[in-house]
């Protein structure tokens, strides 16, 4: 089981701060596609992705117990 | 609460931020203040909603913290940002930087703030008189042009 966490825009979009994925392993890419299919969520083109609170690429692999942070484009300050 | 990098539902104190970054060696605090601002390019804002990925921002801030000791060598830095509801003119943000000189601590503030703007997973939602936004890619450069925001490990330009 993978935990992913959505924020801004995302997660009003997905419904949900928060979805399981029940993979053992995956790319963030193949993961990114899961989630456009399923909830529709064409802006995971354009966000940057954590995980274990650690900015990742694309190619990373999130395992099963991992936390994976979808991160739109930051507005903070 | 006496951390130097925090995220805080409250409103912030200022002058207990400056006081995270007093020292006898310091000849120079500076202390920058963002506040919520009511018009933006015409647009009048009514109150802001600031979100964050609570534990990877804080560690975000102490990210800029380190890189700041690095480039500007003897500076003190403590961040408190605020989020949930703003009105106008709240302090969204507060950042002092101490030095024995005042140029670095100047400069050290401004590269703060920038940094901010980048690397920390906060999230801003506008409530406008006529709608409302989710904000992002304030510096109006293309978003992760690298694929992901520069978050230089080791060197630092």
């Amino acid at each position: 089981m993978i935990k992913i966490l959505l924020f801004a825009h995302l997660q009003e979009k997905a419904g949900s701060d928060q979805l399981t994925i029940d993979k053992e392993q995956t790319t963030i890419r193949d993961l990114k596609n899961i989630l456009k299919e399923t909830y529709q969520l064409i802006e995971l083109d354009q966000v940057m992705t954590a995980v274990n609170e650690e900015y990742v690429m694309d190619d990373e692999i999130a395992k099963a117990g991992d936390t994976v942070a979808f991160i739109p484009p930051v507005s903070g300050g | 609460m006496n951390e130097l990098f925090e995220i805080v539902e409250e409103p912030i104190e200022v002058e207990a931020v400056i006081k995270k970054v007093e020292r006898r060696e310091a000849g120079a605090i500076t202390t920058f203040i963002g506040t919520v601002r009511e018009w933006t390019r015409g647009r009048r804002t009514v109150y802001l909603k600031y979100q964050a990925y609570v534990p990877m921002a804080v560690k975000m801030l102490a990210k800029i913290g380190e890189e700041i000791n690095e480039k500007w060598p003897n500076t003190e830095v403590a961040i408190s940002h605020r989020i949930g509801h703003l009105d106008i003119s709240d302090i969204a943000v507060v950042i002092a930087v101490s030095s024995p000189h005042r140029k670095a601590a100047y400069e050290a503030n401004e590269y703060a703030i920038e940094r901010i703007k980048q690397i920390v997973p906060i999230w801003k939602k506008e409530h406008w008189e006529d709608g409302e936004t989710w904000i992002g890619d304030q510096l109006e450069k293309v978003p992760y042009p690298n694929g992901k925001p520069d978050v230089k490990d080791e060197k630092h330009d």
